[in-house]
């Protein structure tokens, strides 16, 4: 197989082997915080740097790290990380980290970070592996954010907080589907995700 | 004790830990494609969760809390504020608790050991286990609280990654569409499980 190229390396997470649709990582944040489109990008940059950094950072010190205790290793530089983008939020936007509350620090245990730094990091350069970072962070990012303009706006009828379609409440029209606010509904969303991708690329269709 | 009953109930049905808080996502949609692997793993989780949640909530009282060093005896320590090392530290305990778990497993309870197998360090980066600790952190539970809820949310999400794992065991005989099968289904079903999870909440004491 041709080495791939950094393009390809940023550019193939986002469809071609998107963490989320594909590998199943990284879930557990998907699902919580993609009710509102603010949260849900905050926690897309966060996680796109935090996987960027840390495996360029561990791709580093690669060749000096002993394999039994890899793991701890990988655990101390990304919890550091996070740790930093953490203390960011706290100070520049309080309100926002309130509403993430714990799930800044789950970042630490996504297993898109622990699972690039041990799948592509500790086995290549740390260009390419801030490059596969960054393209596994966004391809995370672009179902995050697809889920969350869907939640935000047939829940609320809002994006970003603005109205885009005027709930009956408020003296609009548009009646909002109260499904799309509980947890359940991104289940539904990131399934029928799966179901489109699957159907435009037939060959990421599961064998019996 | 009716306070520990209720935190028992809500981290089992309420709060569940995999349908309500969607924690541990990861391993659960991965290793849910049969009972018995699914039984073996979330037995491991139980009891990581009831060691590293107490373990965790001595190391806030004790250790991180502003103000918790106030028992050293030394001034300058007493107004300390160390709260912004702690996801450090509990991913350190947890780590350190897989590994001494496993090598305890290992001498004193070979069988117990070969079942579990690939399990036991996977759990490391098993949202529910740090997920556990930091909600416990965020309601600044006292210890005996914490051994209850380590313990219970634990079996909470023990017993719906055994569920999972039972309906999809059934879901091997239905005609799904091409592109839903596999992993797709799998998040249908566990949204509805959510939905039906959902309606414990409105349980109360």
């Amino acid at each position: 197989m041709a080495e791939p190229t950094p393009k390809q390396i940023l550019l193939d997470p986002l469809i071609n082997k998107n963490p989320i649709a594909l590998q199943i990582l990284g879930l557990c944040s998907a699902l919580a915080v993609t009710v509102k489109l603010e949260t849900t990008l905050v926690m897309a940059i966060a996680v796109t740097l935090v996987t960027g950094c840390s495996s360029a950072a561990i791709s580093v010190i690669r060749s000096e790290i002993p394999s039994s205790i890899r793991i701890i290793v990988q655990m101390t530089i990304i919890a550091s990380m996070v740790i930093m983008v953490d203390q960011i939020l706290q100070a520049f936007t309080p309100e926002l980290s309130r509403q993430l509350s714990v799930f800044v620090g789950l970042i630490i245990t996504n297993c898109i970070v622990m699972g690039r730094a041990e799948a592509f990091a500790m086995k290549n350069g740390p260009l390419l592996s801030f490059m596969d970072g960054i393209g596994n962070g966004l391809g995370y990012g672009f179902i995050l954010i697809l889920v969350g303009c869907f939640r935000e706006l047939l829940g609320s009828g809002k994006l970003f907080g603005m109205n885009i379609l005027t709930p009956a409440t408020e003296g609009g029209w548009y009646q909002t589907n109260g499904l799309m606010l509980i947890a359940p509904s991104a289940f539904f969303l990131i399934g029928l995700i799966i179901w489109v991708i699957r159907t435009i690329k037939p060959e990421q269709v599961e064998a019996e | 004790m009716e306070n520990y009953v209720n935190i028992f109930i809500s981290a089992i049905f309420t709060k569940n830990l995999a349908l309500s808080l969607f924690l541990g996502m990861c391993t659960f949609l991965a290793v849910s494609k049969n009972v018995k692997t699914a039984m073996g793993l979330g037995v491991a989780v139980t009891v990581i969760q009831a060691i590293t949640v107490p373990a965790n909530n001595l190391l806030f009282q004790y250790l991180l809390k502003p103000g918790a060093l106030s028992w050293t005896g030394i001034e300058s320590l007493a107004e300390q504020d160390l709260m912004f090392v702690g996801l450090i530290c509990y991913i350190g305990v947890i780590a350190a608790m897989v590994q001494i778990l496993e090598m305890a497993l290992d001498k004193y309870f070979p069988a117990l050991f070969n079942a579990l197998g690939i399990f036991l360090p996977l759990i490391t980066v098993n949202c529910a286990i740090l997920g556990g600790t930091l909600l416990m952190v965020e309601e600044k539970m006292n210890f005996g609280e914490s051994v209850v809820y380590g313990f219970s949310s634990g079996m909470g999400w023990a017993l719906a990654i055994v569920c999972l794992a039972g309906i999809r065991e059934k879901m091997k005989y239905s005609d799904v569409p091409a592109g839903l099968r596999g992993l797709g289904i799998t998040f249908i079903t566990v949204g509805l499980m959510a939905l039906a999870f959902q309606t414990f909440s409105v349980i109360k004491f």
